[in-house]
């Protein structure tokens, strides 16, 4: 269905459009268009990626998580803390459990008590930047041994030169586009976002949908803190600070509606790839570091005025 | 009218107390903090600090003014912390060049013209707010940081840093603003034609439309007037600081909408009101202020305020079932 001619000559205009500043790009600037700046992009926005895959499933049951980014910064310091007293399974282990119980407190207040998401992940955003005061003191964190342990694998080392954040993201991301497009799971969570009454007069339990959702949200968010905290080997209290901006930004460039039941784990991966080339793109032709964030405005009002206007022109089912 | 006469009039008025009292539950929550602080820390309750409290939250207030506007209409405004940034950078950066009043009406022309822009992004192409306003916070926060050079902007002539020190009483010039914006706004909304119909697309759009009411140009108005709120707001902040820095305001905009849903105005549009948005502003001042006089930590504060957000919201829910409102 969404492969049919239609769709792909919706998506043209955005990819030609973004096609055209690459080329240009490539023509204007050295070392843009070389293999090694390429996987340097993905590896950069691999961490932003990989939590953009989670919040991906929140957004097409038509929710949405700003808690993502306090989530990132808290569960970073906690990995990297831990790793000082736990060792790197133990803290990694513990990361992961965090992130799924922080997601699950968001889905239960979300899914099973209907509560608006947009004030419940605002309130877990402002929560969990206490938590993260309260936990580190203030101090900023780091890892005492970071040269001799194995947990720089995660956010250092590369397999036949891609390296792992990477292999992480791109990994990360089949299995969800998987388990969203080939399993009953996936194809409910479209059903909830669609038409939630629909959903549940059809004996699909929303609530629960809504809630797993959540928890995917938090998994990868505690994955991407895994990389994290293994790139940088510390944590400030503010590492994650505005992260939840640039996820939205990503998913929403990538085509996925905001008002769910549409969109795709691809979708994301271009969207925030695209972030990504634009940021290295305009850097490398020697502008300012914050002029990327004027495109990127730019870009997102272009982009979802282009899809808006295309679907308007036929009968969105 | 035979169920209606039936009541007993005690009954009656026990309930339209409660009503009132559940109507008004803002107003409830900001005594029950005023008595709570009052009676732990003896600072609390001088006339000296009071007014700080007012002074400190009238810089939210003033965004909160802007946002309830929008709200009501059914839409939200994220772009209004990086707003503030903008016009302060401007009303401060500018100074040496045209002079301080020009400086500051440039700031405020800013202000205006990116509201308008949201506005009219968000009427003419169908786009949700939420997108539109999201990428103009990136996109202004860019601008901030691009102008600014990435510096803190100061003032070479603080007599700029003099004009907010008018006090009547405690009351400073930024907080007389405030009330005097909020109750100028509470008249637009209930007595002009404008507020009128801001309430009718917000709660109902497409009946709003049939009936003839020009949705477009309401949400343009409104989200004019945010970013107008908001630049003041950054005017009134850099006089009070005397240097722009070019993360100010930084998650004001989620402070902002902390506010506004705390006082009990919906997300969802066509409820609300400045008197409100007043008792959410003041609460979350009043907490603010008064953890900080507890020497509480700062991420105390933090997880307080998110309780608290969470608890106005199920009580939101609750008193929705009920059918208060």
């Amino acid at each position: 269905m969404d492969t049919s001619a239609m769709e792909l000559v919706r998506r043209h205009g955005l990819l030609m459009a973004f096609g055209l500043f690459l080329v240009g790009v490539a023509v204007t600037a050295d070392g843009f268009l070389t293999v090694g700046n390429m996987v340097d992009v993905l590896r950069q926005v691999s961490i932003t990626g990989m939590m953009a895959i989670g919040v991906t499933f929140v957004v097409i049951t038509g929710r949405l998580d700003l808690s993502v980014g306090s989530m990132l910064t808290l569960l970073t310091v906690i990995v990297v803390d831990q790793h000082n007293t736990l060792g790197p399974a133990g803290a990694i282990a513990v990361t992961l459990v965090a992130g799924v119980l922080i997601g699950a407190w968001n889905g239960l207040m979300i899914g099973y008590f209907r509560l608006n998401a947009l004030i419940v992940t605002l309130a877990m955003l402002s929560f969990l930047q206490g938590m993260t005061l309260l936990y580190s003191g203030g101090a900023n964190v780091n890892v005492a041994n970071s040269d001799s342990t194995w947990f720089a694998v995660f956010g250092r080392d590369a397999i036949l030169g891609i390296p792992i954040p990477v292999i992480l993201f791109l990994g990360g991301a089949a299995i969800a586009s998987f388990i969203l497009a080939r399993t009953i799971f996936g194809r409910t969570v479209y059903a909830v976002g669609g038409n939630e009454t629909t959903s549940v007069f059809s004996g699909i339990a929303a609530p629960r949908i809504v809630f797993l959702t959540y928890v995917i949200s938090g998994a990868t968010t505690a994955v991407a803190a895994v990389i994290m905290g293994s790139r940088v080997m510390g944590a400030q209290n503010t590492i994650g600070q505005g992260y939840e901006l640039t996820v939205l930004a990503g998913i929403i460039l990538g085509g996925t509606s905001l008002l769910g039941g549409s969109g795709s784990i691809w979708r994301t991966v271009f969207g925030i790839a695209m972030l990504g080339f634009i940021q290295n793109g305009l850097l490398l032709l020697g502008f300012a570091y914050y002029v990327q964030w004027l495109v990127t405005w730019v870009v997102i009002i272009i982009a979802v005025w282009i899809d808006l206007a295309a679907k308007r022109g036929r009968i969105v089912a | 009218m035979s169920r209606a006469s039936s009541i007993a009039p005690e009954h009656d008025i026990r309930k339209s107390v409660a009503n009132l009292l559940m109507r008004n539950h803002i107003w409830v929550f900001l005594t029950l903090t005023i008595i709570v602080f009052s009676m732990s820390s003896p600072y609390f309750l001088t006339l000296n600090n009071l007014g700080n409290v007012l002074t400190q939250g009238a810089f939210i207030g003033i965004l909160a003014i802007g946002m309830t506007m929008v709200m009501i209409n059914g839409e939200i405004d994220l772009s209004v912390g990086a707003t503030l940034a903008l016009a302060s950078a401007l009303a401060i950066g500018l100074q040496d060049s045209i002079g301080i009043w020009p400086a500051v009406f440039v700031g405020f022309l800013s202000g205006v013209a990116l509201g308008a822009l949201n506005g009219t992004l968000v009427a003419l192409s169908g786009m949700h707010s939420f997108i539109v306003t999201l990428g103009a916070l990136i996109g202004i926060r860019g601008l901030v940081f691009v102008y600014t050079g990435e510096n803190a902007l100061m003032v070479t002539d603080f007599g700029y840093t003099e004009y907010p020190e008018i006090y009547l009483g405690p009351l400073s010039l930024t907080a007389i603003i405030f009330f005097a914006l909020a109750l100028f706004f509470q008249w637009i909304l209930t007595s002009t034609r404008h507020g009128r119909e801001t309430y009718a697309v917000g709660d109902n759009i497409e009946a709003a439309h049939d009936a003839g009411i020009k949705i477009k140009r309401h949400k343009i108005i409104n989200f004019t007037i945010c970013g107008a709120m908001a630049a003041i707001a950054g005017i009134l902040l850099s006089m009070r600081l005397g240097t722009a820095e070019p993360n100010a305001g930084r998650i004001w905009e989620l402070w902002t909408i902390i506010a506004v849903v705390l006082g009990g105005t919906r997300l969802i549009g066509g409820f609300g009101n400045m008197w409100m948005t007043i008792g959410g502003v003041l609460t979350l001042a009043v907490l603010r202020n008064g953890l900080r006089l507890l020497n509480t930590p700062n991420y105390v504060e933090l997880m307080v305020m998110g309780a608290v957000l969470i608890l106005a919201l199920a009580l939101d829910k609750l008193l929705a079932h009920k059918g208060v409102h």
